[in-house]
């Protein structure tokens, strides 16, 4: 297996981007990624786009995307893993390298979630699981399948709601320093608990907001990272991944996500890095519950402990673990075919010591950093690890 | 959806034929008050939902089980926002419990306060047939007195 670096990163600004369509929205990522590579459109053999779709018009959406960023002739090929399909494009990417295939390939992870109404859009995440046997009759929602996680895990281990909200203040407070983010402000835990009720225990300020982004990096062979004579490739170290049942009631428990265990520890096995070794870490904060069970997920901390954590300040800047310093889903918003890719745009920076302004850059020693991207609620994870 | 300049899109309305040949005892015992799973004959996994083929050993040698339908609450949530297909009803509990038989049931919980609701609360899983003749399922808090 070939080693492969990230060597061009682009990331849109995320939010309602109703001025823009899905391929403008992609644009506005590839170009700059190709610029930071010092590559040109006529240099990518190979191209993955990440994105779910069904809520814009375009049914291909990889086919319009390439025609319109001047790649069409390029091996092309369109991604689903639900909220985690940009990191399944980055696999795409990252395999087609690793093999030997190519020796550049180009990932782009894109999503146009705000061409319908709010109630649609929460029709077709609901319907993403079990259709007939539970959202046909029962109208499960994407907010209620963690709801009923959030629900298990506080009455087991004691966590509140204010615990949940801690999360989303921490979010927000990086969210506000980032320029590309959806949601720029602080908000107070008062807010979080005050906000109306999605579905109980979860309230609108514990859930990530309904998003347009897109964010593409430029993936190099390490010849092809000499010959390009890039001074600060980024290493995808491994890869780890799995999955879970998309009917709830076939799980064992509600208390974590079984397929972030097993993706994090083939990810760790397969890197030769361990949960104490990452100095700053993107994990799916898609709704407050999710980031708590991360932790636990990944080894940050035991089972149980999650909540903790944030407590005591563990997951911010001069804490153990800097988490979600972008803003995370929660703040940053969660365009669901580009978040996973815009994780690694995001760890990239971080692993350069370029993001700006400087009171958002990690503190690096070893130079390792960690992406948790879920699918559902661990339909699909996916857990990366890039090292400088 | 803003005054940002947009083409409104043609529209089209989906829905779909669901297949359930290979479970319809599951529909028909419904609609007689029954609640049924399947168990594979070579391996002798439950499951419920039901299935025709055993995802384990690959079996589609599968046999119906009836359940008790009397359970042990897990977890639940109150969905307040609903999807577009749902917005003609109230908000309403979604709960999944442990079954006697070892499965577990995601299905609505209904005809208790929210406020005695409690995770561990015994609860029984019966049929239930809508106005409209579709039918489902749903959770009820069990009877105090057996």
């Amino acid at each position: 297996m070939g080693k492969v670096a990230v060597i061009g990163v682009g990331h849109s600004k995320f939010g309602d981007r109703q001025e823009v369509n899905v391929k403008e929205l992609a644009f506005e990522s590839v170009k700059p990624a190709l610029e930071e590579a010092g590559i040109t459109r006529k240099d990518i053999p190979f191209v993955s786009v990440g994105s779910v779709g069904v809520w814009y018009e375009e049914p291909l959406p990889a086919v319009a995307i390439a025609e319109y960023c001047g790649l069409t002739g390029a091996g092309l090929t369109r991604v689903e893993a639900a909220c985690a399909t940009g990191s399944a494009a980055v696999y795409s990417g990252y395999t087609a390298i690793a093999s030997g295939y190519v020796d550049l390939a180009l990932v782009i992870g894109v999503e146009k979630m705000r061409e319908v109404d709010t109630f649609t859009a929460v029709e077709l995440m609901g319907r993403a699981g079990s259709y007939l046997w539970e959202f046909e009759n029962f109208g499960l929602t994407f907010p209620g399948y963690y709801a009923l996680y959030a629900t298990a895990y506080m009455n087991r281990f004691g966590a509140t709601e204010e615990d949940l909200a801690l999360v989303a203040v921490k979010n927000h407070k990086y969210g506000a320093l980032n320029p590309l983010a959806q949601l720029q402000r602080e908000i107070t835990v008062e807010d979080v608990l005050s906000s109306y009720v999605v579905a109980w225990p979860l309230k609108l300020y514990d859930c990530c907001p309904i998003t347009d982004g897109s964010a593409a990096i430029v993936l190099a062979s390490e010849e092809k990272v000499r010959e390009l004579r890039i001074d600060a490739p980024v290493w995808i170290a491994g890869i780890g991944y799995s999955s879970g049942t998309g009917t709830l009631s076939y799980r064992g428990g509600f208390i974590g996500l079984d397929a972030a265990v097993r993706a994090s520890r083939m990810a760790y096995s397969r890197s030769g890095v361990e949960a104490k070794d990452i100095e700053v870490a993107e994990v799916h904060d898609c709704f407050t519950i999710a980031e708590i069970m991360a932790y636990e997920d990944l080894g940050f901390c035991n089972r149980g402990e999650g909540f903790k954590i944030v407590r005591e300040g563990q997951t911010e800047i001069g804490g153990k673990i800097p988490v979600n310093i972008d803003g995370g889903l929660k703040a940053k918003g969660h365009p669901i075919g580009a978040t996973g890719v815009s994780m690694i745009v995001e760890l990239t920076k971080q692993l350069r010591e370029e993001v700006k302004p400087r009171s958002r850059q990690a503190p690096m020693r070893n130079y390792v950093a960690l992406a948790h991207n879920v699918g559902g609620t661990g339909h699909y994870c996916y857990v990366t690890i890039l090292r400088r | 959806m803003s005054e940002i300049p947009a083409i409104r899109s043609r529209k089209l309305e989906i829905t779909y034929n669901i297949p359930i040949s290979k479970t319809k005892k599951f529909w028909d015992e419904l609609r007689e008050g029954k609640i049924y799973a399947t168990k594979c004959k070579k391996c002798g996994r439950l499951y419920f939902p039901p299935v025709a083929d055993c995802g384990e050993c690959y079996s589609s040698e599968v046999e119906w089980v009836e359940l008790s339908g009397e359970g042990e609450l897990l977890t639940f949530t109150h969905i307040i926002v609903r999807p577009t297909s749902f917005q003609d009803q109230q908000p309403y509990t979604v709960a999944i419990a442990q079954l006697k038989e070892g499965v577990k049931a995601l299905a609505w919980l209904t005809d208790v306060k929210k406020k005695d609701i409690k995770i561990g609360m015994r609860v029984k899983l019966v049929p239930k047939v809508f106005e409209d003749g579709r039918v489902a399922y749903e959770f009820k808090p069990a009877e105090k007195k057996e």
